[in-house]
């Protein structure tokens, strides 16, 4: 026959499962327009020119900076559409855009490209660059934008507010003024485009699990254990839902910690980096000078990833044997 | 899908990871049909795990069917037997599946099947006797590995080992012979089973079949329940249809809940696993003394334009096998020998047959196209699949610094190479591959 040199040798297996990365990339993307659209119904246009713009210059980011690098274009794998979508949703919509663009080069740049790419990261690159931006904006990055006002126009720098995490505190529980639980959930409150609905958010984040994009571990164990202690600081389930669905929990908890190069591969290694991310959380939010702690908490654990796996590595076949064995011949 | 069927045991245990991928058991309703008498056969002399074997003839010789005609003295190796008979017209080098050469014997069937004349039924008294049969008989692991059974069945009477598995589960994509083989030939399955397990004394006896063949239950409890002789210490266990299932330690684990440790064997936890169509030889060759000249396997695939479960004589070339079943259908992309998660991708079609290989598969170039290789983005999907609960990844990075050490701590060596965790990885990467080149990185080392 005339086959020979015409059929293809590969190693096993040769059937491949149909997922790939921009498929997942793609899933992650459809699970945050939800709380895109709930931003832009919320500030109105301003937000949506955030995203745009951070999903545009993520992109370029990451094509002009393969390029410079002499290596494989990997914008086809929509990772950077991701970052871009998480580094806006972690803005407030009164960011200056040119502001909204440098933080897209840090991410992209700085954080993801200049250690390797996609998967080489050690932290989360919009959270980074959301903390890089924070340092150095820290007035504007504070204040989130008000709800409901100009929600046709440009400019709404003018009607900026305290994020609602200013509103409430240790000492003198919930303030007065401060928005209502109904309003956080659903999404009427300030704060940054992806904080104000958690309604949207938990949409997104349901998807991803039944789509087993992301396991629940994280999400459930982070939020559960800041459910759990600021019941207890609290001792009221108001101020406990308050802290929940206000800030950047949501966002942080299902989209920001679950991301897969900077969480562990362990299930295990999945339970203590929650917990402990929501213990940071908790610590910073009760106890620190800042209103919020999310990113920080996030970033501090994702630079304790490498660790948490080692110490949380599967037990490989076969090496409990003895008790195992015993325990079936019993 | 049968959930329960009256007397079949359930697993006493499920193991961490592995895949759902499609069954594609299209042949299950494909009787095994045999192949005409190829017009010549290439017999390898090393078609088992040991020592090669020496042909025993010479050109020109007369052969038939069962007679040696390449033997070994060691112990681990088993004779290779004439499966045609007919004129040997070479003895040398030819090329194998795996693209390596071997010594192999060329006989040029005379289309008779004349069975050699010195056949008959071995005369067992005792377990030495069996052995010795067994060897006798050329059976290797019909199931793939090719390791020759009498040295499996070889264990010490003091070793502990009680329990005989027979593995019918088929995990593997497309196979469907050894569910034939329980519905086709469940008599001697059966009767092979019963003998083994009196003349070695097994205390256990389990057939292992996955839920996706629930006539195979059927069919031999059928059979079992008309031989007065047969009692019901013969256990069924009905396993979930999971990939891979069929995986000796999985097995192991899933029926009896004993985990082989790495490095060590299914004896060293008192089992033993045989595949049905070893078991199945067995239970002929006791009765009739034919040695291993024929095998059943599969051939199936989106190339194929007739797929079918046929008979054929071991030695006859893989282009004669596609030809029977009607040739190819389009252009062929991949001709894989065994199955698509395990089975070796070949690139010259016009080699033998061996002993251990259970189908022939060929794929147009839609179906099992290479995935776009990308970075590892840290998912964990393969930490998920991995039955042996390793982290591919992990050696992954390893094997690629030539880290010895760190391959051999992360377990490299537990890996059976199923491609449970190639599968399951979004970015296309070669894990197995990489596992492979992490055993090569250890033995390396350790051969310094």
């Amino acid at each position: 026959m005339e086959l020979n040199n015409k059929l293809t040798v590969s190693a096993s297996p040769h059937v491949k499962s149909a997922e790939t990365t921009t498929g997942i990339m793609l899933d992650v993307i459809i699970a945050l327009i939800p709380a895109g659209v709930a931003s832009i119904f919320v500030f109105g246009l301003k937000a949506l020119a955030v995203i745009a713009v951070s999903v545009a210059a993520c992109v370029l980011a990451e094509f002009l900076s393969r390029k410079a690098m002499k290596r494989e274009q990997t914008i086809g794998d929509l990772s950077a559409v991701v970052t871009g979508l998480l580094l806006a949703y972690n803005l407030p919509a009164t960011m200056p855009l040119w502001e909204v663009a440098l933080g897209a080069v840090i991410a992209i740049v700085v954080v993801k490209q200049m250690f390797g790419g996609i998967g080489q990261n050690f932290v989360n690159p919009a959270l980074l660059a959301r903390i890089v931006l924070m340092s150095a904006f820290p007035a504007r990055m504070s204040a989130g934008a008000m709800a409901g006002t100009n929600i046709t126009g440009w400019d709404v720098e003018a009607a900026t507010g305290a994020t609602p995490m200013g509103m409430i505190s240790l000492a003198d529980g919930l303030k007065d003024g401060a928005p209502s639980l109904m309003d956080m959930f659903i999404g009427t409150t300030s704060g940054c485009l992806g904080e104000v609905s958690a309604l949207a958010l938990m949409l997104g984040g349901l998807y991803l699990i039944i789509r087993k994009v992301i396991s629940p571990i994280i999400p459930v164990a982070y939020i559960g254990t800041v459910a759990i202690i600021t019941l207890i600081a609290f001792g009221d389930v108001n101020a406990m839902l308050y802290e929940v669905l206000g800030g950047g929990l949501m966002i942080g908890a299902i989209f920001m910690a679950t991301d897969y190069t900077t969480s562990p591969i362990t299930n295990k290694g999945k339970w203590i980096y929650a917990i402990c991310a929501g213990l940071l959380t908790c610590l910073i939010r009760l106890f620190g000078s800042l209103p919020e702690g999310v990113s920080f908490s996030i970033i501090i654990m994702n630079i304790l990833v490498p660790h948490i796996e080692n110490a949380t590595k599967p037990t490989i076949f076969g090496t409990v044997k003895e008790k195992k064995n015993k325990e079936a011949d019993a | 899908m049968a959930d329960k069927i009256e007397g079949v045991l359930k697993p006493v245990m499920k193991g961490h990871g592995g895949i759902h991928v499609s069954h594609n058991k299209n042949t299950s309703k494909c009787e095994i049909v045999r192949i005409p008498t190829p017009a010549k056969v290439v017999l390898p002399m090393q078609q088992h795990i040991g020592a090669p074997c020496t042909p025993t003839v010479a050109v020109g010789d007369e052969v038939k069917v069962g007679q040696v005609i390449g033997d070994s003295e060691a112990f681990v190796s088993a004779p290779i037997h004439a499966t045609v008979s007919g004129k040997v017209t070479a003895i040398g080098p030819v090329k194998v599946a795996n693209g390596s050469m071997v010594q192999a014997v060329t006989i040029e069937s005379d289309g008779e099947m004349a069975l050699y004349e010195g056949l008959k039924a071995p005369e067992i008294n005792s377990k030495d006797d069996f052995l010795k049969a067994v060897r006798a008989s050329g059976l290797v692991g019909l199931g793939g590995a090719g390791f020759p059974t009498h040295v499996k069945l070889a264990f010490k009477e003091d070793s502990g080992v009680d329990t005989l598995i027979i593995n019918a589960a088929e995990c593997e994509p497309f196979i469907t012979v050894d569910h034939r083989e329980c519905i086709d030939n469940s008599w001697d399955v059966l009767s092979g089973v019963y003998t083994i397990k009196d003349i070695l004394g097994f205390k256990n006896v389990y057939i292992a079949i996955e839920d996706n063949k629930s006539d195979a239950f059927t069919e031999l409890m059928k059979v079992a329940a008309d031989e007065a002789d047969w009692d019901d210490s013969v256990k069924l266990v009905m396993l979930p249809s999971q990939y891979p299932q069929g995986a000796e330690k999985v097995l192991i684990q899933s029926v009896t809940g004993r985990q082989v440790p790495p490095g060590k064997l299914p004896s060293d936890v008192g089992v033993v696993v045989m595949n049905v169509q070893s078991i199945s030889f067995l239970g002929r060759y006791l009765k009739t003394g034919k040695p291993l000249v024929s095998r059943s396997l599969t051939v199936d695939g989106s190339a194929i334009a007739e797929p079918k479960n046929i008979r054929v004589p071991i030695g006859t070339l893989i282009s004669d096998i596609i030809d029977f079943c009607g040739g190819f259908k389009g252009t062929p992309y991949k001709v894989i020998s065994g199955g698509p998660m395990m089975g070796m991708s070949i690139y010259d079609i016009n080699v033998p047959l061996l002993k251990n290989n259970n189908a022939v598969l060929a794929f147009s170039a839609d179906t099992v196209k290479v995935k776009q290789t990308r970075a590892c983005i840290r998912c964990g999907r393969c930490v998920e699949a991995c039955p042996m609960s390793l982290m591919p990844t992990k050696i992954e990075t390893r094997a690629h610094l030539k880290d010895a050490e760190g391959c051999a701590a992360a377990g490299a060596m537990t890996c059976m190479e199923c491609g449970s965790c190639a599968y399951a990885c979004p970015s296309g990467r070669p894990l197995v591959q990489y596992m492979r080149l992490a055993k090569a990185v250890i033995r390396e080392e350790s051969a310094k």
